[in-house]
């Protein structure tokens, strides 16, 4: 890396002494590059094996990487912690301002520990910490309008993100999110009850200034080369027009879209949800994350009457995209594009990761249907697939913790399955509810295997979909591919560069990139930090209870016709065993 | 010739002009940026882009103490950095916000209308026109 390059300080916050320093840790960004590399360092260094995800000492880190500020797509920041959802790795990624900021900021990550005695929040301006105080914007309803108010009260608008949590991080719902920008978030494993859990409102980031470059002729001519790159990508296109959304109907039509908790594959309704009918009737506005060109962010208007009085009207402005429109739409069998968006933008305020929340709930109504869960246990609250009231009532009765069932459901379906039963149809994996992905194999078998138990760890949807509806190959085979793109792309989650642009930051291109950031590797040479990253985030894990052998497979996803479909649980097991055999040993 | 903000309406706040003003001088980073944009209270409501428009008497030059900005055929200044003293007087005079700091120089950076963002705002939200005579907004 270059010798100067501001990337490499670390901020360090301690919460519960107001105290806060920066150290150069050339080390690790040299070594790592930045994000998850950097970040699952930073975070084996500050957390113990065994401590309590909640507790003050546990670690919160953001990172980002040196692509950030120098080129196109260079736009994520990772965050890791100890998950309080599955009890290993925490690792979320989002974009918005949020990475641009922290890197011009003057600083490559940032480390909190300690928590707030009273609700706070941090505001970081040039790589330095400020402690705020939050107190009045605790427990307030609305996720979004606590952002507001940070808004209003700090200076730098454009140059600045801000980190957010809602009501259900300040309850310590293990599947809270932290939200940036309003619109983007650090969704899954729960850094929202971290955040909660050291009464740390939000952190707001800002700074601006100019990052040297090895050769600035090269610089702009390879800054050139990626741009063109990514505005005539076809891919860049489709994520620009109809968004991720535009993945709903095909799903249903290969009978892939999970669909009331992966009763079916195909939902009837598609249509009604998809991607072309809430870009015609609803899409109000596009947005980017800083430096993409592409914006892929889709904004809908929903114009709502007031029951009370004649003509008048709010209209709210609500996010989709294609995962929040399986797991609160499909999957809860709603059919009405208005109830959807309206469950998504509650979903939002209160600060709920939305992918766990539909799947929850989607549990919860059938263990209803099936009498394992009773109207007594909801407090009256009736769900059914289809209809929105109930659902609406839901996210709100698991936010409030308002009894026994809800506080057991705001622990995670696992954790209510394991309570009142239904575990052969609680569809979560590692500990973590699915994606919307009911394609086969390859996708189940990624969501178990990927260390964040994510669809994007290694995108195991496309390989059913491209490859193995051609015919089953040998699970060990699969479970190399799977965990081959894995590898892959701790590179790309380290410099830190956005995963849909994983077709234009080819190795031969990233390694060019990267000699402009001061780095002059081999292949061979990024591929071997590849593998370090990979397995330092795979020794986190088992470090912190993570067992292959304890991965559960609910047997409804052997039920359901899937994409492909022909694969049984011997099946799965001879992967992952496959699997468990390379990560829980040192690289040989 | 000068910038012109055809429809902040189509910006998605990616603020990849931002970045390319600072890459014009052969750096990353946005500090030398002389375009600036933001939301206008939230994303949802819509993103305002500032830049210099290129006014023909412009109170930016009026109030130099010292001479630095000198005035530019098409409208607006140029600012002869070795005359600046950095007082930031010409910042507070623009109404329009559209002068910026460069605080690593201590030297107000004033957008100068080459039109190198342009060329890259993936939306058509920039362009580099002939200053039009003002019309009204219904017709342009």
């Amino acid at each position: 890396m270059l010798s100067n390059d501001p990337l490499a300080n670390v901020l360090y916050v301690d919460l519960s002494k107001k105290h806060s320093w920066v150290e150069r840790r050339e080390d690790l960004f040299g070594k790592y590059f930045g994000g998850a590399g950097v970040a699952i360092q930073l975070l084996t260094e500050n957390c113990p094996a065994g401590i309590d995800p909640l507790a003050p000492e546990a670690p919160i880190v953001l990172a980002t990487g040196p692509l950030d500020g120098l080129f196109p797509l260079g736009s994520k920041t990772v965050a890791m912690f100890k998950s309080p959802h599955t009890g290993n790795l925490g690792e979320s990624h989002a974009g918005g301002r949020s990475a641009v900021a922290i890197r011009m900021s003057g600083i490559g990550a940032i480390v909190i520990t300690g928590a707030n005695t009273n609700p706070g929040y941090l505001s970081i301006e040039e790589g330095k910490a400020y402690f705020r105080d939050a107190t009045t914007l605790w427990g307030m309803s609305s996720s979004v309008t606590a952002g507001r108010i940070v808004r209003q009260n700090e200076s730098s608008a454009g140059l600045r993100s801000i980190m957010r949590i809602g009501r259900a991080g300040e309850n310590l719902v293990t599947y809270a999110d932290v939200s940036t920008e309003t619109y983007r978030h650090f969704g899954r494993l729960g850094m929202g009850a971290v955040f909660g859990s050291k009464k740390l409102k939000a952190v707001v980031v800002s700074g601006n200034r100019t990052l040297e470059v090895a050769d600035k002729v090269a610089y702009q001519a390879l800054y050139d080369e990626i741009n063109t790159a990514a505005v005539s990508s076809p891919v860049m296109k489709k994520y620009h027009d109809l968004g991720t959304a535009e993945n709903v109907q095909p799903l249903s039509a290969l009978g892939g879209l999970p669909t009331r908790n992966v009763q079916a594959g195909h939902f009837e309704s598609a249509e009604a949800i998809s991607g072309e009918h809430y870009a015609e009737h609803y899409l109000g506005r596009r947005l980017a994350c800083s430096h993409c060109p592409v914006a892929c962010i889709h904004i809908a208007a929903l114009r709502e009457p007031y029951q009370d009085e004649a003509y008048y009207y709010k209209t709210t402005m609500i996010s989709y995209d294609y995962e929040p429109i399986y797991a609160l739409g499909s999957m809860l069998g709603l059919s009405n594009p208005e109830q959807v968006l309206s469950l998504m933008n509650k979903v939002e305020v209160l600060g709920l990761d939305a992918m766990s929340s539909g799947v929850c709930l989607a549990w919860a109504t059938e263990a209803m249907e099936k009498g394992l869960v009773t109207e007594q246990d909801t407090g009256g609250l009736k769900l059914e697939f289809g209809k929105a009231d109930g659902y609406v009532a839901g996210v709100e009765a698991i936010t409030s913790r308002s009894n026994e069932f809800w506080r057991t459901l705001g622990r995670g379906v696992d954790a209510a399955a394991t309570r009142y039963g239904g575990v052969d149809f609680a569809m979560a994996f590692g500990g973590n509810e699915m994606p919307g992905y009911h394609t086969g194999p390859a996708g189940y078998l990624g969501f178990m295997l990927g260390a964040r138990h994510s669809h994007l760890d290694n995108a195991g949807y496309a390989i059913d979909q491209k490859e193995l509806t051609k015919g089953l190959i040998p699970a060990e085979q699969l479970a190399q591919k799977l965990m081959d793109e894995e590898r892959w792309r701790q590179v790309l989650s380290s410099l830190t560069v956005c995963f849909f642009a994983r077709g234009i930051y080819t190795p031969e291109l990233t390694l060019r990139a990267l000699a402009a950031a001061g780095y002059n590797l081999t292949a061979e040479q990024l591929a071997a930090t590849a593998d370090d990253i990979y397995r330092a985030k795979f020794a986190f894990k088992l470090a912190n209870g993570f067992d292959f052998n304890k991965l559960t497979i609910p047997h409804r996803v052997f039920e359901t016709p899937a994409v492909v479909s022909g694969f049984d649980e011997e099946y799965m097991r001879r992967a992952i065993a496959f699997a468990a055999g390379q990560l829980a040993s040192p690289r040989g | 010739m000068r910038l012109s903000v055809v429809d902040a309406e189509r910006c998605t706040g990616c603020q990849i002009c931002m970045f390319a003003c600072t890459r014009r001088l052969g750096y990353a980073g946005m500090g030398k940026t002389a375009i600036h944009v933001k939301s206008v209270g939230g994303m949802e409501h819509g993103l305002s882009v500032v830049v210099c428009r290129a006014c023909q008497d412009p109170p930016c030059a009026k109030v130099c103490p010292e001479d630095a900005l000198v005035l530019r055929k098409g409208g607006g200044v140029l600012l002869n950095p070795s005359k600046c003293i950095g007082c930031g007087l010409c910042q507070q005079a623009c109404i329009v916000s559209a002068i910026f700091w460069d605080k690593e120089a201590e030297k107000p950076i004033i957008c100068m209308h080459c039109g190198y963002c342009a060329k890259y705002c993936p939306h058509g939200v920039l362009a580099l026109e002939e200053r039009r005579e003002e019309v009204p907004d219904a017709v342009k």
